[in-house]
């Protein structure tokens, strides 16, 4: 094979302390990252672990660091990432190291719960279903934010997660900028409690790493800006 | 999670920055003046001394500041070293405490 039809590729293979191993991998047009991580665990070291599910750009598992940047690799072309033709693959940031390519996602989700980035009603299936206008402003805002597929990218990403450990991120806080704006959610008030701190909204320094790297096109920052601003204004009511 | 000192501090932040828009401005401007026109220290005086306008803007200079960079070295402190929150609260007090004493001096020492 020629240059041309090759990849070096260098692979980070340990945990917290390692090293990074190098392959030599077929280049084909159109090729993935994930295809490239999948070929060297098929044909040169199945040892290799690494994480993905669907594919396709949905399930969100296959985030990996790609050439110094967050990504998922699943839709991530080779030509657009390739350095000539060199790549270097490593564990997502901030997040502990499992082995190789395999991160402890816990961190990420347990954010996601003291955020209370979840769904709260008292609403039954008895009920009736809720009416909510699609071009609502307030939906209009959740809209924006509602296709977060929880990769972890944008989590990654983020220079204040690597200073301050506690800070809940953008997805935990994205997602509570969405359940905020649900007409449906019942407890608007833990939402915003959960996030009015330090380590919540008022932590986010709008770098918007966040915006550049979510492959899904979304703008956590826009939606931190949001729970500022509805911070800002509940404390002023007296409601925090 | 919820804590209202940071909600309050984080507020107090933006709304002394404002203050320090249009106070850090007039100041900028009048040091222009100034320079431009090569007025003495005692003509400088002459114009502060017992002028509520001028400790009003000053005064307010000083103040926004003693709140507003104290908030921010809170941050900063919180972001790049390993002291408690507590601790960190007690050094930008202090800060705070620092530079509304020497500020208010300044400013006392142009109006009386």
């Amino acid at each position: 094979m020629t240059k041309a039809q090759v990849l070096d590729v260098s692979v980070w293979r340990g945990g917290v302390s390692g090293e990074f191993v190098a392959y030599r991998v077929p280049r084909h047009d159109n090729q993935t990252v994930l295809d490239v991580v999948t070929y060297i665990q098929r044909h040169l070291d199945p040892t290799l672990s690494y994480r993905f599910a669907c594919r396709v750009g949905v399930c969100g598992s296959c985030a990996m660091t790609v050439n110094g940047s967050p990504k998922w690799t699943c839709r991530t072309h080779v030509e657009r990432v390739a350095n000539g033709h060199r790549l270097s693959l490593s564990p997502l940031r901030n997040l502990p190291v499992i082995k190789d390519l395999v991160v402890d996602m816990r961190t990420f989700f347990t954010k996601w719960r003291r955020a209370r980035g979840y769904f709260i009603s008292a609403g039954t299936r008895e009920d009736a279903f809720a009416r909510v206008r699609p071009d609502s402003a307030q939906r209009r805002q959740a809209d924006k934010g509602i296709e977060c597929i929880n990769c972890a990218v944008c989590y990654a990403a983020c220079d204040v997660v690597s200073w301050k450990p506690d800070y809940l991120g953008p997805a935990a806080l994205n997602r509570v900028w969405t359940l905020i704006n649900d007409a449906r959610d019942e407890h608007r008030d833990l939402h915003l409690a959960a996030v009015a701190s330090d380590d919540g909204c008022l932590g986010c320094h709008g770098q918007q790493a966040c915006l550049q790297h979510c492959p899904m096109g979304l703008n956590p920052a826009a939606g931190i800006a949001g729970l500022k601003r509805t911070v800002a204004l509940a404390a002023l009511r007296g409601e925090l | 999670m919820n804590s209202r000192l940071d909600v309050w501090l984080w507020m107090a932040q933006r709304a002394t920055a404002f203050l320090l828009v249009i106070t850090v401005t007039i100041h900028l401007g009048t040091m222009i003046y100034v320079v431009n026109d090569g007025l003495s220290a005692g003509q400088i005086l002459a114009h502060t001394r017992g002028n509520l306008f001028w400790l009003s803007v000053y005064g307010s200079f000083v103040t926004a500041a003693a709140i507003h960079v104290p908030i921010g070295l809170r941050v900063v402190l919180m972001e790049w070293t390993s002291i408690r929150k507590d601790g960190v609260n007690m050094i930008a007090l202090a800060f705070a405490a620092l530079l509304a004493f020497l500020g208010w001096r300044a400013v006392l020492g142009l109006y009386a």
